[in-house]
């Protein structure tokens, strides 16, 4: 499922992914403008990821640095959990970071430690690590 | 000033024995009351003193000093003249006297005595410019006159009342000094029998037990006999309310004026010249399709990128004038979104059965959001701590945080704003600040509640879930009182060019589809 909003709020997000299953996606309408990420967004929530809106992320990243267990993570793990949160895979952060896909698999593994995720499915895992993001 | 509802203070110890701590306390009070009915008596006289001086020199002229040595003659004439003089100089000094007494009695009454007063005067403030005739204008206030037949009530009797509890006590100590002693220190009531030892101690004991009972119960009576005359008429009390509404009523017109111009401002600066510029674009985009697809490609990225600014530009201002979750969820879940965006840890604890009329909520949301602002630019708090509920028809807010403190509302920084615009709604805000911190801001809004209708929608997952709904405090920011009192100041005067938050009690029914359901 993929809502697009004329606004997002924090706790639209929270509520959309209170399941915890995957396979949801939350943007701003203006997204659509772009269609090759739009097109991409899709493609990952159909896939059973998910896609938030960097809008939302944006503040939950601001925040995180003052709140909890996040307050642990280096500001680079944060980076890479934000980008994971809007739903983008291991080598397309690689790619926006301009590090190698093997360090961002690092700084992922080091996520899921520090937020308690046992290993299981790499996928519900990432969802699950948004859900420790929104829900702090 | 505003009326307090000082409870009256309970000595320590609720034992079987407060009664004696209370009635100490009564009487040492009633004694302070009495030194006050004193220096009330005191300016009663410098009051009458010209009309007094005026009859005196009147009846002097009628009768005529013929027959008396010249040097007599305009000692008496001269003498009363310049006593005349004097006092009608001084009059206004004596005018702002009895009203700082008449003030300070009020307060007392409602610390001491337990029954409050607010202020009658409709020409206010004592702070304000202190001229002549400003002051003799005081004398038009009916108030004024009352303080005046309050200060002659006092001078011939209600001394007494405020008094008696003292004097019992005193008495009743100075029997039994003359019981221990053998020898009556003062003689009992004529008519008793006689004087001796026991008899006397008994009496002192009854005087001082009488003193302790009766001293709460005689200080409530000064209290209310104050009220009957320091306390607003009803007239009294219409003007005030009316002077009020007439305040508020102008201030609410000026700050919705001001927001209709800011949302036209912002407007014709955005989201309006976006749209100019996105226009142009294209059409020169357009020109340029045929012979610089290049160029025309750039135009149209450029066009697409504008139209995103006036997008976010717009959902600002929206969010400015009414925020899309307010008109959803309601206060509390809009109040919860607003802590959500903060930058540091806040602990949001909400209890409301029901929403409150749009326009409170509105301007409680955009109270809460001024003063979760201040938080994260002047507090450097590491926490803040958000308090919202409906209690006996009041809706409360209340926000803390652990930052440095020193706010102060006198300062230009937006509380004034609220208070404000609170105060249309017969609101108050209470602030406590001390430098260090931490700052306390408590306000409340009466209103009823109504039945949730459509909240929580359907399908919406519990909110506890959130994990954000816990109303652990530690102690802090719950249900603490305001340690300074809440300051009613009359509102008006500048400081419109703030209201960049201010609320707009308007509903957009409108203009909402599509919004994320």
């Amino acid at each position: 499922m993929l809502v697009l909003s004329q606004y997002v709020e924090q706790i639209y997000a929270r509520e959309l992914l209170a399941g915890g299953a995957g396979g949801i996606g939350y943007l701003l309408k203006d997204r659509v403008l772009d269609g090759a990420q739009f097109a991409d967004a899709v493609r990952r929530v159909a896939g059973g990821g998910t896609a938030m809106d960097p809008e939302v992320i944006a503040r939950l990243v601001d925040r995180s640095s003052a709140d909890g267990a996040l307050a642990t993570l280096s500001p680079r793990e944060r980076e890479v959990l934000g980008l994971m949160a809007e739903g983008r895979s291991n080598a397309a952060i690689a790619q926006r970071l301009f590090i190698t896909e093997r360090a961002v698999a690092k700084h992922t593994a080091s996520i899921f430690l520090r937020l308690g995720l046992q290993p299981s499915d790499d996928d519900n895992r990432r969802v699950l690590a948004v859900l420790a993001f929104l829900g702090n | 000033m505003d009326a307090r509802t000082g409870a009256p203070e309970r000595a320590p110890g609720h034992g079987r024995w407060s009664w004696i701590g209370a009635g100490a306390v009564a009487a040492a009070r009633g004694a302070g009351l009495c030194g006050l009915a004193v220096a009330g008596s005191v300016l009663l006289l410098a009051l009458l003193l010209p009309l007094l001086l005026t009859g005196l020199e009147i009846g002097l002229l009628v009768n005529g000093p013929g027959h008396w040595p010249v040097a007599q003659a305009v000692g008496e004439r001269v003498l009363p003249l310049a006593g005349l003089a004097v006092s009608l100089l001084l009059y206004p000094a004596v005018l702002l006297a009895v009203r700082r007494l008449a003030t300070a009695t009020r307060r007392l009454a409602g610390d001491w005595c337990a029954v409050p007063i607010s202020d009658p005067y409709l020409n206010q403030p004592m702070d304000g410019p202190g001229g002549y005739r400003a002051r003799l204008r005081w004398l038009a206030d009916p108030a004024t006159r009352r303080d005046g037949q309050w200060l002659a009530v006092n001078t011939l009797g209600g001394w007494i009342l405020a008094a008696a509890p003292a004097g019992l006590m005193v008495y009743g100590l100075l029997c039994l000094l003359g019981g221990s002693q053998g020898h009556p220190v003062v003689a009992p009531p004529p008519a008793f029998p006689g004087n001796e030892p026991p008899v006397l101690i008994l009496l002192g004991a009854v005087f001082i037990a009488l003193g302790l009972w009766a001293g709460p119960r005689l200080l409530r009576g000064y209290g209310l006999a104050a009220r009957w005359l320091l306390g607003p008429t009803g007239q009294a009390e219409l003007a005030l309310r009316v002077a009020h509404l007439a305040q508020t009523r102008a201030d609410t017109i000026d700050t919705d004026a001001a927001q209709l111009r800011r949302i036209e401002r912002d407007l014709h600066d955005g989201a309006q010249a976006r749209l100019v510029a996105m226009g142009m674009t294209l059409d020169a985009a357009d020109q340029m399709l045929g012979d610089n697809p290049a160029a025309a490609r750039a135009l149209l990225a450029e066009a697409r990128e504008s139209s995103v600014k006036a997008l976010a530009e717009l959902r600002a201002l929206v969010r400015g004038v009414h925020p899309p979750v307010l008109a959803d969820r309601g206060l509390a879940e809009a109040v919860r979104a607003l802590a959500l965006d903060l930058p540091l840890r806040v602990h949001f604890a909400s209890e409301l059965a029901g929403r409150a009329p749009a326009s409170i909520e509105s301007a409680a949301y955009f109270a809460a959001s001024e003063l979760l602002a201040n938080v994260t630019k002047h507090a450097h708090a590491g926490q803040a701590w958000v308090d919202l509920r409906h209690r006996d028809g009041t809706l409360r807010l209340g926000v803390s945080d652990d930052g440095c403190g020193g706010a102060d509302p006198a300062r230009g920084s937006g509380l004034a704003g609220i208070e404000r615009r609170l105060a249309a709604f017969d609101g108050v805000l209470a602030l406590s600040s001390p430098p260090g911190g931490p700052t306390v801001v408590n306000m409340e809004i009466p209103c009823a509640l109504s039945s949730p209708k459509t909240f929580p929608p359907e399908g919406r997952p519990d909110p506890a879930a959130g994990g954000a709904r816990h109303a652990g405090h530690g102690g802090r920011g719950q249900r603490c009182r305001p340690a300074r009192r809440g300051h009613r100041r009359p509102a008006g005067r500048g400081d419109r060019g703030r209201q960049a938050a201010a609320d707009v009690h308007r509903r957009r029914a409108e203009g909402r589809a599509g919004r994320a359901a």
